[in-house]
């Protein structure tokens, strides 16, 4: 028996239903786009037949190196930590109900970054230690930040503002070291400020790639609860949801897909923090935007890798693009916040 | 018609953090009816409610849902039992009305599962029942109070549980929507016969509408039973500090409760001893 009521609640949810198919459908493709453009590219341009026999395993006279050596890496390190950052920022905003509580904007990528630089300038540590150290240093930024704005009673709009105050700190720290750094340790510290898919290699890789694979089953898992937390707590308990439990896990599995990006790439300024709010306006509300937001934090990563190395005479890192596109939105999110008076 | 369920705080002791506001309240749910739990501010009743919809762990005694300890039970599968509208849920941006009330679907649905048939039958008759069903995909924040509000409760209805709870479902609210409200869920107690039970601020609309009320003072059970037997000046005077006239509602014939201020008493040449009745001032110690 279907009444009225019925057929109009299920045409409009088919409706978003179809939409949100067709978004998440089109950013794939615009995605898997990218990843081929970013294997083309470069200072020998290949054309697809030769980068499908390269990744293939086929050997491709000069194009194997430059595609499989080079490229590749860059472009999966691309893929791994754009959806990392993605899914980690859309994470972040939805279970804080607030898109400025945002690793990127609360200083959890610049203490993985404080930790790299220090351990570069200061220990000359290997690569390894320095990736190590980011991570570690990411995920004691968010402990931090979480007890400090715990007192009596927890508050989004204190976490955000403990976590400004806690990354200017950790940019002051930054600066600090640059000033009495070695200046052959600098190039390789300047990688943490910005952001940059140079250099990647292979095997530096699978730590990030293992992380990205066994967070995101988890994050889609709880995917309807983190929908019934945003109904605030008291609700959302009275849904069945353990509250408690679910939050810690997906802080957890967000924290880490981000401390795990940012200690192969650096701080990659924006990305996490514009994936969540573009998915929405995309693909709109009613269906969990997770796998969209990853999306977009890939294509977000590969089109300004693109446009960084190839739009200008200079070369510049992608954090550099991601920068110009983001900062704008936080003015105009600051503005907006400003006029509705709560933070 | 729902199913009877028993429903039992047993000496519950109950507070946020060190401070306790409950001390060793006892209550037992009358199943398929309207309890309404009324007192002062700061007197415990939105403990109680909370601490007996496991949002509150008590620090001394436990509620028990058919012999069974709710904390104990598995939140999904309390969830389909019991309900409890919050008194300030929060809306998510930019979310439709049958989306919200969808919501309230969470604990029926299984792992990788979409809607059911079942699922929308729910929310359908939810929100046909609240009278929101043309404002379906329109924003919350789009809507009125009391149409916001009507929406909540269908949240709590498409959860379909046999016992619900609501804190404070008409503070904020104008009169007309008030009763609006108030009518809406003796709709549901009649016609499902769904247990209610909630915190209202308003005596008068308490006493009119509840089948048995929980009265509490300074985190104690003071008073039970229905409105008639223990609405009394004494009992008004008591948990609110106020004198007062009881007198019969004469719609409902429930009690009604009239305050007497300092100002404009008209009763002329009589006062109102402690049992409310007129007395003259001749026969009154001035």
């Amino acid at each position: 028996m279907m009444n009225e009521t019925m057929m109009a609640i299920y045409r409009s949810r088919m409706k978003r239903k179809r939409r949100y198919l067709l978004m998440t459908c089109l950013l794939t493709v615009l995605a898997l786009g990218l990843m081929a453009l970013m294997l083309m590219l470069g200072n020998t341009i290949y054309p697809v037949k030769d980068v499908i026999s390269v990744v293939l395993g086929e050997n491709v006279k000069g194009a194997s190196f430059a595609v499989g050596t080079i490229r590749l890496p860059r472009m999966i390190v691309g893929l791994f930590s754009g959806f990392a950052f993605g899914v980690g920022g859309y994470i972040f905003q939805t279970m804080l109900r607030n898109p400025l509580a945002n690793p990127n904007v609360i200083g959890i990528t610049t203490g993985s970054s404080a930790a790299a630089v220090f351990c570069i300038i200061v220990l000359h540590a290997s690569n390894a230690f320095v990736s190590i150290a980011s991570v570690v240093g990411g995920l004691l930024t968010a402990i931090v930040i979480f007890i400090l704005s715990k007192g009596s009673s927890f508050s989004i709009g204190r976490l955000i503002l403990i976590g400004i105050g806690i990354q200017a700190m950790l940019n002051a720290f930054i600066s600090y070291l640059m000033v009495i750094g070695n200046t052959y340790d600098l190039p390789s510290a300047m990688r943490w400020l910005s952001g940059s898919l140079n250099g990647a290699k292979m095997e530096n890789l699978y730590p990030l790639i293992v992380t990205v694979c066994i967070c995101t089953p988890i994050v889609l898992f709880l995917a309807n609860r983190l929908e019934i937390l945003e109904l605030g707590e008291q609700a959302a308990t009275s849904l069945g949801v353990a509250t408690n439990k679910t939050r810690l896990l997906l802080l957890l599995s967000s924290v880490l897909m981000i401390a795990m990006a940012t200690a192969a790439t650096g701080p990659i300024a924006f990305v996490a923090f514009l994936a969540g709010p573009i998915a929405k306006k995309l693909v709109g509300v009613g269906f969990s935007n997770i796998v969209p937001a990853g999306l977009i934090g890939v294509i977000l990563v590969l089109a300004a890798d693109i446009i960084g190395q190839f739009a200008f005479e200079t070369r510049y890192p992608v954090g550099v693009i991601t920068g110009i596109i983001g900062a704008p939105y936080l003015i105009y999110l600051l503005i907006r916040i400003n006029r509705k008076g709560d933070l | 018609m729902k199913p009877t369920h028993t429903f039992r705080a047993e000496h519950i002791t109950a507070g946020y953090d060190n401070k306790t506001i409950l001390h060793d309240v006892s209550v037992t749910v009358p199943s398929n009816k309207i309890s309404i739990i009324i007192g002062a501010n700061g007197c415990g009743k939105s403990t109680l409610l909370k601490t007996m919809a496991r949002l509150i762990k008590p620090t001394a005694g436990q509620v028990m849902l058919d012999g069974q300890s709710i904390q104990k039970l598995p939140g999904k599968q309390l969830a389909k039992v019991l309900g409890l509208l919050p008194q300030s849920p929060i809306v998510p941006e930019g979310i439709t009305v049958a989306d919200l009330v969808g919501r309230g679907r969470f604990p029926h649905h299984r792992f990788l599962k979409g809607w059911s048939k079942k699922d929308y039958a729910a929310v359908a008759e939810a929100m046909d029942m609240m009278n929101i069903t043309e404002f379906a995909d329109r924003h919350i924040d789009e809507l009125s109070g009391g149409q916001r509000q009507r929406v909540w409760i269908a949240m709590a209805l498409a959860q379909q549980t046999d016992i619900l709870f609501l804190d404070e479902p008409t503070t904020f609210l104008d009169i007309t929507y008030q009763v609006e409200i108030l009518d809406l869920l003796t709709d549901l107690n009649r016609k499902y016969g769904t247990t209610i039970v909630m915190v209202l601020h308003d005596i008068n609309l308490s006493a009119r509408y509840a089948d048995y009320i929980f009265a509490l003072h300074e985190g104690k059970l003071v008073a039970e039973g229905t409105p008639s037997d223990i609405i009394s000046n004494a009992l008004i005077k008591d948990i609110f500090a106020l004198d007062c006239m009881v007198i019969e509602d004469p719609v409902s014939t429930s009690p009604s409760v009239v305050p007497i201020g300092r100002h404009h008493n008209k009763l002329d040449a009589m006062t109102i001893n402690r049992t409310g009745q007129p007395v003259h001032l001749t026969e009154s110690v001035m």
